[in-house]
């Protein structure tokens, strides 16, 4: 009984002929109770369950876990492995961020009840699995590790590329990237890769004023107004992108790129023969077609388009991807191919304006609905 | 809490082995459960035959006759080849004694036990 009052709010999903498993679920839990060896588990659940239940409560629930510690292990059993990716974005939004369901659904473009039986099933699992609440063992750190940053960096790119029209639910989900970056990093000092993508993030964040224009379209990178840029994010980046001296490794890289963009004042004094030479340090650690294609495109600007579209058309694998053809459209057209360009071009935009309807999560992979028009092979950084 | 591994893998490969590769792999697989009951998590654990010695009994939903069928309960590639129940501290340990399982190819599914009030 008393596990039947703990979890109903959120709707336990009514599965058809669960009732002798939910009688058994009910001993199990009394038992779990009883029994010491599981104590920390109940605690686990009780923490979970005090962070993630009625509005009203979330308050209490964020101030006990502003213990660095506490903040930490939860992290680590929200972002687990033996969690699919969506389950440990929306819990450890739930849980950390403190973003009702309904907002956490509403990011995502998903309905509250979708949502939340989503939240109550990874609950389940970190229960009856026996996920653990705790930093895991020095050996077990760097992959689980990786799980956490990959999580936090999805939550921040559905913040920067938003699937969600609501300006200010993506702005949150970048602010509360942030704030759990910084947490990490103010729990696990000198980690190279936590300290890379705080500063990633910071240096791609520092330029949401000037991303779009007032009809919210996407500025290029190149077009971007520089004046708006958010100069205290990119000192603080910039600080942060100089102790990552020697450091290879997915983060570092990507915020070593982010800083070659933010530290220079105007678009054409970009060193893209350094952002050329970093992506392709990048694609031997992170093999990605579009990766690939970055690089490409900085060869490009460093080299020219002739360099570049020998590139672009070694890459495999992005045929349904519109930047892919708008860059060689791009290309084809500085080397006065125009038939070829025309014939991209509309390959691209057939893609672009139908967009490729997949899961969100696949950052790389999501074609894009931002109209973009010819050049757009320079906003591969936008 | 207590874990079943349950191994699946590919079929065959080893006809043609020598009898040193034979019990090269035995080997493999004896000193990974002598490790687990070393370590205290070995609670029970065995090798199966062949999928091709399956017979599966299927149970219709409305009480009709159950119906026998030769071979395994899913035709695959991959079949079970054996199992393992571990006592582990928590899903961490027992992923890390999954992860060390000697197959060669293949899959292991880690399960929690699901526990029942005895009194």
């Amino acid at each position: 009984m008393v596990a039947l009052e703990r979890w109903p709010a959120d709707g336990v999903p009514d599965n058809p002929g669960a009732w002798i498993t939910r009688v058994a679920r009910n001993k199990a839990i009394d038992r779990l109770r009883r029994d010491q060896t599981l104590r920390v588990k109940v605690e686990v659940l009780e923490g979970l369950e005090a962070l993630a239940p009625g509005a009203e409560e979330v308050e209490a629930g964020a101030e006990a876990t502003d213990v660095p510690d506490d903040r930490l292990r939860l992290i680590f059993t929200c972002c687990h492995p033996a969690l699919r990716p969506q389950a440990r974005v929306a819990l450890t939004l739930r849980t950390l961020g403190g973003l009702t369901t309904a907002e956490i659904a509403s990011a995502f473009l998903t309905s509250e009840a979708t949502m939340a039986q989503r939240l109550v099933r990874a609950k389940a699992k970190i229960r009856d699995a026996g996920i653990p609440y705790e930093v895991p063992s020095a050996e077990q750190l760097p992959e689980r590790l990786t799980s956490v940053l990959a999580t936090l960096y999805l939550v921040f790119n559905e913040g920067y590329f938003a699937s969600s029209s609501d300006a200010l639910i993506r702005s949150e989900l970048a602010d509360e990237a942030i704030r759990l970056a910084r947490v990490l990093n103010e729990t696990l000092p000198g980690d190279p890769e936590a300290r890379a993508l705080l500063a990633l993030m910071l240096l791609q964040h520092s330029r949401r004023l000037a991303r779009l224009d007032e009809s919210g379209e996407m500025v290029l990178l190149s077009d971007q107004d520089r004046s708006r840029w958010d100069r205290g994010q990119i000192t603080e980046g910039l600080a942060l992108v100089d102790l990552l001296a020697g450091v290879v490794g997915p983060y570092s890289i990507q915020a070593r790129i982010a800083a070659e963009h933010a530290r220079v004042e105007a678009a054409e004094q970009t060193d893209w023969r350094r952002i050329g030479l970093l992506y392709g340090q990048l694609t031997r650690i992170q093999p990605s077609p579009v990766i690939e294609l970055n690089r490409a495109i900085a060869v490009a600007m460093d080299e020219g388009p002739e360099a570049g579209l020998e590139l672009i058309d070694a890459i495999e694998g992005l045929d349904r991807y519109a930047p892919f053809h708008v860059s060689r459209a791009d290309l084809l057209g500085r080397l006065g191919r125009n038939g070829e360009a025309v014939a991209a071009y509309r390959r691209g935009l057939e893609l672009s304006t139908n967009p490729v309807q997949g899961p969100s999560w696949s950052a790389g992979s999501r074609s894009s609905r931002n109209k973009r028009r010819s050049g757009a092979s320079r906003s591969s950084l936008g | 809490m207590k874990y079943m591994l349950t191994i699946f893998g590919p079929e065959g490969g080893m006809e043609d082995a020598t009898p040193e590769q034979m019990k090269a792999e035995m080997d493999r697989w004896a000193a990974y459960s002598q490790e687990t009951v070393d370590k205290g998590a070995f609670v029970a654990g065995e090798g199966l035959q062949p999928s091709a010695t399956a017979t599966t009994v299927r149970i219709p939903e409305n009480g009709g006759d159950r119906t026998l069928t030769d071979g395994p309960f899913a035709e695959s590639k991959e079949q079970v080849g054996g199992f393992y129940v571990l006592d582990c501290k928590d899903l961490d340990e027992a992923l890390d004694w999954a992860k060390r399982i000697p197959s060669r190819a293949g899959a292991v599914e880690v399960r929690p036990v699901m526990v029942f009030d005895e009194s």
